[in-house]
């Protein structure tokens, strides 16, 4: 694929999951805005994908030592995130 | 395998993967639902990063397994030690963290492009220099503004908002600049300076943007930076023309946007007026002493407890007050006594009372209050005739009905919690300084109001002690 082709398409998935995420979003109550922050941002540590990409490489290059950089980085982001999120929902409970 | 169809592999797992996220944030949209939406989300990551860990390019597991070890370990500690009321500095962290991990892997990207490239012979394409220019300006926006916020937040070295002549010009000619510094980097894309100066005009930005905030305003800032953060990795994601990243980024960025938002609306605030403007500027407001002169009624937890006494209905309503003393497990005893006397308790949650969004609710559940009692400001206000007695603690600015009644006031039109409609209203404050707002509180100066002056923790500690003595 030309890189006009791949542009345009990864264009096509941007308005589309912003319109999802619109939709899904909207329908989150107050209650939970604390653990959607934590876990939308776990989420966005899918960058660790391109940090993987990067620090997976055979020679030891620039891109190879930000790769692991960032790996940490989105690691923590992750692990933690997801871990502080599921801490916090947890505790939501209904009356006995 | 070829390498065609290991790719294509590849992607099919990414496409579950995305719609895995969506899965997941679909199940936060009811407390029942939510620990297994999160989950979701967990697993789907995981499945993204298994699912690269089979690309060809990757050869070198040691590093991987090394980098994924050291992280793991930060986020678990940092997980696991934090306190419910520090959870507003630990998401600035973590987007910080988030937008920096961007800035890294769009610099890895453009030196693997460089490195590949011969310098006279540049076929980056158009797309890739713009998208990368991009990821590092938000990521470093993002990082630098949300360590400025942790910072903030934290109460360690900036802890007043800095603001000074010229700022908004400051902003704008850093604006200018990385704009200049992502055409040169666009233009020059065999060249690693254009990237890492923008970089740095970028942090210089994220810097003065968010130091200038503070205090009440401080959830607009953190919803804002989330939105960054997940547009930062979106923009990656069409650095590496990776569809999940840029699927799970708009996710993020909308989810940030909406949070931004439902803050600014509850402020009844614009978006330019909470990052350039400051609350409290316009019109004339009453003085301390002409509003509270003479008229301030303090009580005492006896006289408190005695209030309670045949009533059936009393609402709390808990501000940062009530996160800073650490008032959560108390106020959850004081609801609990009262109920074991049939008397109704509800918690009144306005949606920026505290640091970030659902930062109350988020301190009541962890004092195992029941979620269906926590109740949302447009619900409570409908019902407020009705109750006995309101208890506000360590809120101000949220419940100062001069929002209602005022139209001069700088909180003019701010939605409220009309607690001033209840029969009686208790104030459980340190002192009569004014909120965020920095303005007088004529709730505190009214007929039905008692003031009970003290550290919120100690003063529901005498309420309690009062209550249990006169059973």
């Amino acid at each position: 694929m030309d890189q006009t082709a791949l542009l345009i398409s990864g264009l096509t998935i941007f308005m589309l999951a912003i319109f999802v995420g619109w939709e899904v979003i909207t329908k989150v109550p107050p209650t939970l805005h604390t653990p959607l922050m934590s876990g939308s941002n776990a989420i966005s540590g899918i960058t660790i994908v391109g940090a993987l990409l990067s620090s997976g490489a055979g020679d030891m290059t620039t891109a190879k030592i930000l790769g692991m950089l960032a790996l940490v980085l989105a690691t923590v982001n992750v692990v933690g995130g997801f871990y502080v999120t599921h801490r916090m929902l947890s505790m939501f409970k209904k009356k006995k | 395998m070829d390498n065609l169809t290991n790719v294509a592999y590849i992607n099919v797992a990414y496409i579950v993967a995305a719609v895995l996220f969506i899965m997941g944030l679909k199940g936060l949209s009811h407390p029942r639902t939510a620990v297994r939406g999160n989950l979701t989300g967990g697993l789907a990551m995981l499945l993204a990063v298994v699912a690269t860990l089979f690309h060809h390019g990757i050869v070198d597991f040691k590093c991987i397994v090394g980098g994924i070890a050291v992280g793991a370990v930060i986020g678990t500690i940092l997980a696991v030690k934090i306190e419910m009321t520090a959870m507003p500095q630990l998401v600035a962290l973590f987007n910080g963290f988030g937008g920096l991990a961007s800035v890294i892997v769009a610099a890895a990207a453009l030196s693997e492009n460089i490195e590949a490239t011969a310098p006279d012979q540049a076929s980056t394409s158009l797309s890739f220099s713009i998208a990368t220019m991009a990821s590092g300006f938000i990521g470093a926006v993002t990082f630098f503004g949300s360590l400025v916020a942790f910072d903030k937040l934290q109460g360690l070295i900036l802890k007043k908002d800095l603001r000074f002549p010229g700022q908004q010009f400051l902003n704008g000619a850093l604006f200018l600049l990385c704009l200049g510094l992502a055409w040169w980097g666009v233009m020059t894309p065999t060249s690693f300076a254009p990237y890492w100066l923008l970089v740095l005009a970028a942090f210089g930005l994220g810097f003065f943007l968010v130091v200038a905030i503070g205090g009440a305003d401080m959830p607009v800032v953190i919803a804002l930076l989330n939105a960054y953060s997940g547009i930062a990795a979106a923009a990656t994601g069409f650095v590496l023309n990776n569809s999940v990243l840029i699927i799970a980024g708009s996710l993020v960025g909308a989810s940030g946007v909406i949070l931004t938002m439902i803050m600014c609306k509850a402020m009844n605030r614009s978006l330019p007026n909470v990052i350039f403007g400051r609350m409290g500027e316009g019109g004339e407001v009453a003085s301390a002493d002409e509003v509270y002169e003479g008229k301030i009624k303090s009580t005492s937890g006896d006289e408190v407890a005695m209030l309670m006494d045949g009533v059936q209905r009393v609402l709390i309503v808990p501000g940062y007050g009530l996160a800073v003393s650490q008032a959560q497990h108390a106020v959850r005893d004081l609801a609990d006594l009262l109920e074991e006397q049939d008397i109704t308790v509800e918690f009144g949650i306005h949606p920026v009372a505290g640091r970030m969004p659902g930062h109350m609710n988020v301190l009541l559940a962890e004092a195992d209050i029941a979620y269906d009692k926590l109740i949302e400001m447009d619900d409570v206000n409908t019902t407020i005739g009705q109750v006995d007695i309101a208890i506000v603690i360590g809120a101000n600015d949220v419940v100062n009905p001069v929002a209602r009644t005022d139209p001069q006031s700088p909180i003019a039109g701010m939605p409220i919690i009309n607690v001033d409609k209840a029969r009686t209203v208790v104030v459980i404050k340190r002192s009569l300084s004014p909120g965020f707002a920095g303005i007088p509180n004529p709730l505190f100066a009214a007929d039905n109001t008692l003031m009970l002056f003290g550290d919120a923790k100690k003063a529901i500690h005498e309420i309690i002690a009062a209550v249990k003595e006169g059973l």
